[in-house]
């Protein structure tokens, strides 16, 4: 296979310039210039247009917008120097790599997220603002953060009677990729969430401001600008900042289908890996999910075996995403990619588990994020690395206190299981009321809803026109499908976990009576009809 | 003419340099030789041309005066390099049968960041880390003179903390989601607001700091890498009068992949920097193929503690205007003078004058002038509407946890406590530096005279016995080792000079600076004995 596509690239070229080089040579010999030169001038056309192609290409930053943009400043820098006389105004441009980022969002996850910022629902204040579903946030038990933080929040930042602890303990410099205790609490409270069979070391542990630049670290460490990873779709919206923005690493989607519960097939990722090489590029690691977001369900352990395997025989990384392990509400049990490795020792340096204490532990505010990985280099360049996203160290001490009340911890992520798992019932059931189902899933703070009968036409268009429709009409802010890279369309995220119970049928109800104007077409009226006559009996 | 010649120079670092010359030469021939007609004749040269045109924007900033020939930058290099990667992993997994291929390989980059030794910056403060000195248990151990952290006024950040911390995270009109829930990562407007007043009051000068134009990031080391990644693209370069703070090296080099050309700065005039030395090292990066995108200063000073007057920071604008580059201006000792010299922030010059305010970038911190290094709090002030924009995206990357923003959103309103803290705060750096540089003078020891941060700029030059950096390293580790005394040696700043030494005093108590001085004594009389 790799000889094959190896060979056929090569000798392409060669063949190619031979013939352009001979052709326009006969024609001169011959005397037939003239109509031989017709045809040489798409052939120079094309040649250049290639070599312009190419060249933009490898410098993958530059895309065609950005540099046109950047054009009428850059070159002209010099010669504008001379010209000028002091004080009078000349642009000075930014860097190109940052001009694409300044550009305003055009990913309706992010413009969702703005106009809810803008115009957020509140029962009293805001009644016909924007309901927020699109952010994946959990709001189900900060009643019992509060509590445990006014009992214990002056004890746990300042020391108990002062010994404990001294202000340099706070406020001077500390090592940037975390304290010790925060390592062997994080450690202790990963063990109790996804541990079972194994138990997670401190010393593996990297701390990190967020989750966020933990796959930052992850994707700058594992891979160099232009290499990819592999990326089973639907996925989160936000890998493509956090994997791509600055390291200049490519995702490459690996599309799941509905038919298959969206469950990832090694078929479709070895599909992946070829097509990516024969395009020469060079694939460094597989991102997963698990349990995956935006569909919820779980990686089986068969699957994370054959996972392994894969990464194995291709030589390449895994990074595990497992920050919705202690958000379960199904009856499956999560399997963590590092309760795999335990019996496999060779290929533990291949793998590296993200986790934070945003989703389980409902404190996105507090910023702390987990790189665990079991590769020496990689732990080494990060520890470097987390200078520029360190964890401040009052948020450091309070979490220590907080996460070594495990009878606190116990109790909450008890708890907590249980509300998600009643919010989740309420809310798929409230939307298969009206028709709409959702994917199977056992975990995660959102469902992942088939709204494919909804849009017309059936395609990407015509599900943001929906997302458009759902957003100005009904006001409720979803993530389509097509944000995370579906490769179906009618597929929304809808977060559940920052709702309260009573605002489900405040939900229901959006879709239900603003669906005619949603759905102005037949088939939907029909639809509506039906769900009407249904609730009413 | 010379056209084509500029199109085959270039098309060659594309390979294949022979066909094209023949292909660009062959078709002309027909065509001058009327072959061709006067509508190919047109067409060819145009599209040619045209081509060119589009290749050369393509390949970015550089500019259509200069020659094409210079090898430029990462892009080709980092295209190459990966080429051969490839290939080798080709032929690997041709070989070895499933199941069996080797350790997972992390990135070039990567494996250049872990297996970078420490120099001998990071290597003193560990050693003085692992065995830091106390009075009582360990009398022996090594004095921090190598951090630039301010534990003179910890008591009163103590004691307001004791008030006020349960009030200031959890108050009575604030919900639990104030600092559990997800908030805007470039930090809370109600910490903008007040951090922009105390900056105005850091100068001076009362809501002089617009709070939209700040960012808030996780200290001002991510503030510098967020502002190299937004002024410059990978193999560009800034500017820096050396010598600068050494961790600046791994804050631009590391993952912005930007390159610092040195600017140096000489005793003789008192390391202030000159226009001369600027537009020289300008001219030399040119030269090189670098493009220089911008320069940055610090002021005052790291490691020399100098202030740059107003007349320098127009000569700087006037400079950076007619390069038409950005000036980065570290002030993240700003509030920490204790000289006479007025302090001037590049924000007023920028305020009095008609330049481009694009170009002026602002780091500040809450680590040194309120001494809470351990929050991590950094500012970002810009007057660049895209740097703006990208920083503030680029800021989820560097987060301050909300609880923490709480506590700075109270602590700084307290405007009683934070004018107190300033002026005490002041007066207590500047005794600290009088004591430590008089008593370093009695052991002959001469500091460039300071206005600014928790530091002495000391000439050691006498106790060095081969006038080179070896001889100042050889002095380094007899101070660390003998004296046991972490100092930051001239070198790991890049200053040109050896011989000089980065003194930070304001870890140490009082009484310690005899202690201190007294180590340094022993190392100097050993080496004034031995010459």
């Amino acid at each position: 296979m790799t000889r094959n596509s190896d060979s056929e690239t090569k000798p392409r070229k060669p063949t190619r310039t031979g013939m352009r080089l001979i052709v326009p040579l006969q024609g001169i010999v011959q005397g037939r210039g003239g109509l031989i030169l017709g045809s040489l001038i798409p052939c120079a056309l094309v040649y250049f247009l290639q070599l312009y192609l190419k060249r933009h290409r490898s410098s993958n930053t530059l895309s065609p917008s950005t540099s046109a943009e950047n054009l009428p400043e850059l070159p002209r820098s010099s010669s504008r120097a001379n010209l000028l006389t002091r004080g009078s105004i000349g642009r000075v441009p930014v860097s190109s790599r940052a001009s694409s980022i300044a550009k305003p969002n055009d990913c309706p996850y992010y413009i969702g997220l703005d106009r809810v910022r803008e115009d957020p629902y509140d029962e009293i204040n805001n009644p016909n603002g924007i309901i927020q579903l699109g952010l994946s946030e959990n709001r189900l038990s900060l009643d019992l953060i509060e509590e445990w933080l006014s009992k214990n929040l002056s004890a746990s930042m300042l020391g108990e009677g002062g010994d404990d602890l001294n202000i340099c303990g706070i406020a001077a410099y500390q090592p940037s990729d975390g304290l010790m205790e925060l390592k062997v609490a994080m450690a202790g409270f990963m063990t109790e969430i996804m541990g079972r069979t194994i138990s997670f070391n401190p010393s593996s542990v990297v701390l990190i401001s967020g989750a966020t630049p933990a796959l930052e670290i992850l994707s700058f460490c594992l891979a160099d600008q232009g290499n990819a990873f592999l990326v089973p779709t639907p996925y989160y919206p936000g890998f493509d900042r956090d994997m791509r923005w600055r390291t200049g690493v490519e995702l490459i989607p690996v599309h799941c289908r509905s038919c298959d519960d969206f469950t990832l097939s090694i078929k479709a990722l070895d599909q992946a890996f070829n097509q990516a090489r024969k395009r020469g590029q060079k694939v460094r690691g597989v991102l997963i999910s698990n349990p995956s977001n935006p569909v919820g369900n779980l990686l089986s352990i068969d699957m994370l075996y054959d996972l392994l395997d894969f990464a194995r025989e291709r030589n390449i990384h895994i990074i595990s995403d497992e920050i919705f392990a202690g958000s379960m509400y199904g009856n499956e049990e999560f399997v963590s990619m590092a309760q795999i490795l335990n019996s496999e020792d060779s290929d533990r340096d291949r793998v590296h588990i993200i986790y934070g204490l945003s989703k389980d532990f409902s404190l996105p505010g507090f910023r702390v994020g987990v790189i665990y990985s079991f590769n020496e280099n990689v732990l080494a360049a990060s520890r470097k690395l987390t200078r520029f996203a360190s964890i401040s160290a009052p948020t450091q001490r309070l979490v220590v206190s907080m996460l070594s009340d495990t009878k606190f911890t116990r109790e909450y992520m008890k708890t907590n299981r249980e509300r998600i798992k009643k919010m989740h019932d309420l809310f798929v059931e409230g939307l298969r009321e009206l028709g709409i189902e959702s994917a199977k899933s056992s975990a995660g703070l959102y469902c992942w809803v088939d709204m494919s009968r909804l849009i017309s036409p059936y395609n990407e268009k015509g599900e943001l026109e929906l997302w458009d429709k759902l957003s100005n009409i009904a006001k409720i802010n979803v993530t389509p499908g097509s944000a995370c890279h579906c490769i179906e369309p009618g597929w929304f995220r809808c977060c559940f976990a920052t709702l309260n119970e009573k605002q489900i049928p405040l939900v229901i109800e959006r879709i239900l009576t603003r669906n005619n104007l949603i759905c102005p077409h037949q088939n939907g009226m029909n639809w509506s009809l039906t769900c009407c006559s249904k609730i009413i009996a | 003419m010379k056209k084509i010649r500029n199109s085959s120079t270039t098309t060659t670092t594309g390979g294949g340099g022979a066909t094209t010359a023949m292909r660009v030469i062959v078709p002309l021939q027909g065509v001058v030789q009327g072959r061709g007609g006067l509508f190919l004749g047109s067409v060819i040269p145009c599209a040619l041309f045209y081509f060119l045109q589009l290749y050369l924007k393509g390949r970015g900033g550089r500019k259509s005066g200069e020659p094409p020939a210079p090898p430029e930058s990462s892009p080709s290099e980092t295209h190459l390099r990966e080429v051969s990667t490839l290939q080798r992993v080709h032929s690997r997994l041709l070989l070895s049968p499933r199941g069996t291929s080797g350790p997972a390989q992390v990135s070039s980059r990567a494996n250049a960041i872990a297996k970078q030794a420490d120099g001998t910056y990071c290597v003193g403060l560990k050693r003085a880390a692992d065995d830091p000195y106390d009075e009582m248990n360990n009398p022996d151990g090594v004095i921090q003179l190598g951090l630039a952290e301010n534990r003179l006024s910890l008591d009163m950040v103590q004691e307001w903390l004791a008030d006020n911390t349960r009030e200031s995270i959890i108050s009575q009109d604030l919900s639990i989601s104030g600092i559990a829930a997800y908030q805007s990562f470039d930090g809370l407007m109600e910490l903008k607001v007040v951090v922009a007043e105390f900056m105005s009051q850091v100068i001076e000068k009362p809501q002089f700091f617009n709070p939209a134009q700040i960012v808030l990031t996780a200290g001002a080391t991510p503030a510098i890498e967020i502002l190299s990644f937004c002024l410059a693209d990978p193999g560009n370069a800034f500017l820096v009068p050396s010598p600068y703070n050494p961790d600046l090296d791994r804050d631009v080099k590391w993952r912005a992949g930007v390159e610092i050309v040195p600017v140096p700065c000489r005793s003789a005039d008192n390391f202030s920097l000159s226009t001369t030395a600027l537009d020289r090292a300008f001219n030399q990066a040119k030269k090189r193929g670098l493009k220089v995108r911008g320069m940055i200063i610090s002021n005052p000073s790291n490691p020399v503690g100098v202030l740059y007057n107003r007349e320098m920071l127009y000569s700087l604008l006037d400079f950076a205007t007619e390069k038409n580059i950005h000036i980065i201006s570290n002030e993240v000792f700003a509030g920490s003078t204790h000289g006479s010299e007025e302090f001037v922030s590049m924000a007023e010059i920028i305020d009095t004058e008609d330049y481009d305010r694009g170009r002026v970038h602002i780091i500040y911190g809450l680590s040194k002038d309120i001494s809470l290094p351990g929050y991590g709090i950094g500012v970002i002030y810009t007057f660049n509407e895209n740097v703006l924009s990208a920083a503030k995206k680029l800021a989820r990357f560097s987060p301050v946890s909300a609880p923490t923003q709480r506590l700075l959103v109270s602590m700084l309103s307290h405007t009683k406590f934070i004018q107190r803290f300033i002026k005490i705060n002041r007066e207590r750096v500047r005794r600290m530096y009088i004591l430590f540089a008089g008593g370093l003078k009695l052991l002959g020891i001469e500091c460039i005279k300071s206005n600014g941060g928790f530091y002495c700029w000391a000439d050691m030059s006498s106790l060095i016995r081969s006038y080179s950096e070896k001889g100042e390293l050889e002095l380094w580790e007899n101070l660390l080792n003998v004296a046991k005394v972490n100092a930051t040696p001239g070198s790991s700043c890049h200053c040109v000079e050896p011989g000089w030494f980065r003194l930070c005093f304001s870890t140490l108590r009082e009484k310690d600076i005899p202690v201190v001085i007294e180590r340094i004594r022993k190392i100097s009389e050993t080496c004034i004995s031995r010459s």
